[in-house]
């Protein structure tokens, strides 16, 4: 819906020459999964366990000349985890974990871009989990940009962050132990120009 | 005597309905206990692996005591039986045949939802021949396991029922229902 929205959009402004502002419009191509929302947790403290959420959506606009600007906005469905374990995934799904029974969607909205580097910039914004909402900031870097062979223009970028599930409400520590009090955040996205 | 006669159950009947019943009734409450056990306890690995283990070995159990049923003839009804406590009867011990095998059926489901093998004991182990994707349905652990645990509440509530039923004739009609199903040929 949002997305036919966007593009309906995006097409009346191509047809009327309106002429807006140079950032530019992205949506994430989870189309053609070239986005990836992934997570990361020690199992025990003694190794990395990886899962992602293969359902999700997003738009963000950018513009190479003013990239204070960006905006990212993503929503996750939670009910499509997926740690390649059919009875880990129905556990981490349950009350125990994220309870997506009653929360099945994760947001991040950004609020703002500051840049850190010439291709790395520090996205803050307000990521909604489990019911709660909590600021987070987003280490980013700008791997790439430009024309597609199809015909399009495509951005992408890769950021990463820490959190704390205890502060959304998720009680790691007490259910896993202490080497589960944090979970790292990898987010993929390649974004197509509308 | 190894087959039923028309008046009796015989002794390989008798083994198959006590054995199914206690390793029912256990199933049941090892399921209650394992699903609320904490990350770091000793049995968080253990029991769950005895319970997949067991019910799948039931399984088998189960289809062996339908086989012999349908293979033997089965004693006729107590005589004084009513038409209706005949008919209840059936009913209830076909809806209990019908509830394992869903028990079944929905359990295996959890574990191969993603394609996983499920391990019986370290004998063997079954591999999945459905997955939720196979069949598309998403998150099919989560609907298999929810099928799971009301269906576990049905059939304990049935046999709850057919084990009521069995004392009644035992205590009140004071009939030879019950002391049928301990082989005695009364």
């Amino acid at each position: 819906m949002k997305k036919t929205f966007i593009s309906a959009v995006a097409g009346i402004v191509a047809l009327t020459g309106v002429s807006i502002a140079s950032a530019a419009d992205y949506v994430i191509d989870t189309k053609g999964s070239h986005a990836f929302v992934q997570f990361r947790v020690k199992h025990l403290g003694y190794s990395w366990l990886y899962g992602r959420f293969n359902n999700f959506s997003g738009s963000f606009s950018y513009d190479e000349n003013d990239a204070a600007a960006s905006k990212v906005s993503v929503e996750i469905d939670t009910t499509s985890l997926d740690s390649n374990h059919a009875e880990r995934d129905k556990h981490l799904r349950s009350s125990d974990f994220l309870d997506t029974d009653q929360f099945p969607t994760a947001t991040f909205e950004s609020t703002s871009y500051t840049a850190t580097g010439d291709n790395t910039a520090d996205l803050t914004g307000n990521l909604t989990l489990h019911g709660v909402t909590k600021e987070v900031t987003i280490s980013v870097e700008h791997i790439g940009g430009g024309d597609d062979p199809w015909g399009g223009y495509r951005q992408g970028f890769e950021g990463r962050t820490t959190i704390q599930p205890g502060d959304f409400g998720i009680d790691m520590v007490g259910q896993l132990g202490p080497a589960a009090a944090t979970v790292e955040l990898m987010l993929t996205a390649e974004g197509v120009r509308q | 005597m190894l087959k039923n006669s028309d008046q009796a159950y015989g002794w390989l009947a008798c083994a198959f309905h006590w054995v199914s019943a206690i390793v029912i009734i256990g199933l049941f409450i090892l399921g209650l206990w394992m699903v609320d056990l904490t990350y770091y306890s000793d049995w968080y690995k253990t029991a769950p692996h005895i319970h997949r283990s067991i019910g799948l070995l039931l399984a088998v159990f189960i289809i062996a005591r339908i086989i012999w049923r349908l293979m033997n003839s089965q004693p006729a009804p107590v005589s004084t039986h009513k038409a209706w406590e005949v008919k209840t009867g059936h009913i209830v011990h076909w809806v209990l045949y019908i509830g394992m095998f869903a028990m079944f059926i929905s359990g295996y489901m959890i574990s191969t939802a993603k394609g996983q093998p499920v391990d019986v004991f370290n004998w063997f182990s079954l591999p999945a021949v459905v997955t939720g994707e196979s069949l598309g349905i998403k998150n099919m652990e989560d609907v298999a396991g929810e099928i799971h645990e009301i269906l576990a509440y049905i059939l304990i509530g049935f046999a709850s029922l057919h084990a009521l039923a069995a004392l009644k004739h035992h205590f009140i009609d004071k009939d030879s229902t019950l002391l049928r199903m301990l082989g005695k040929n009364t």
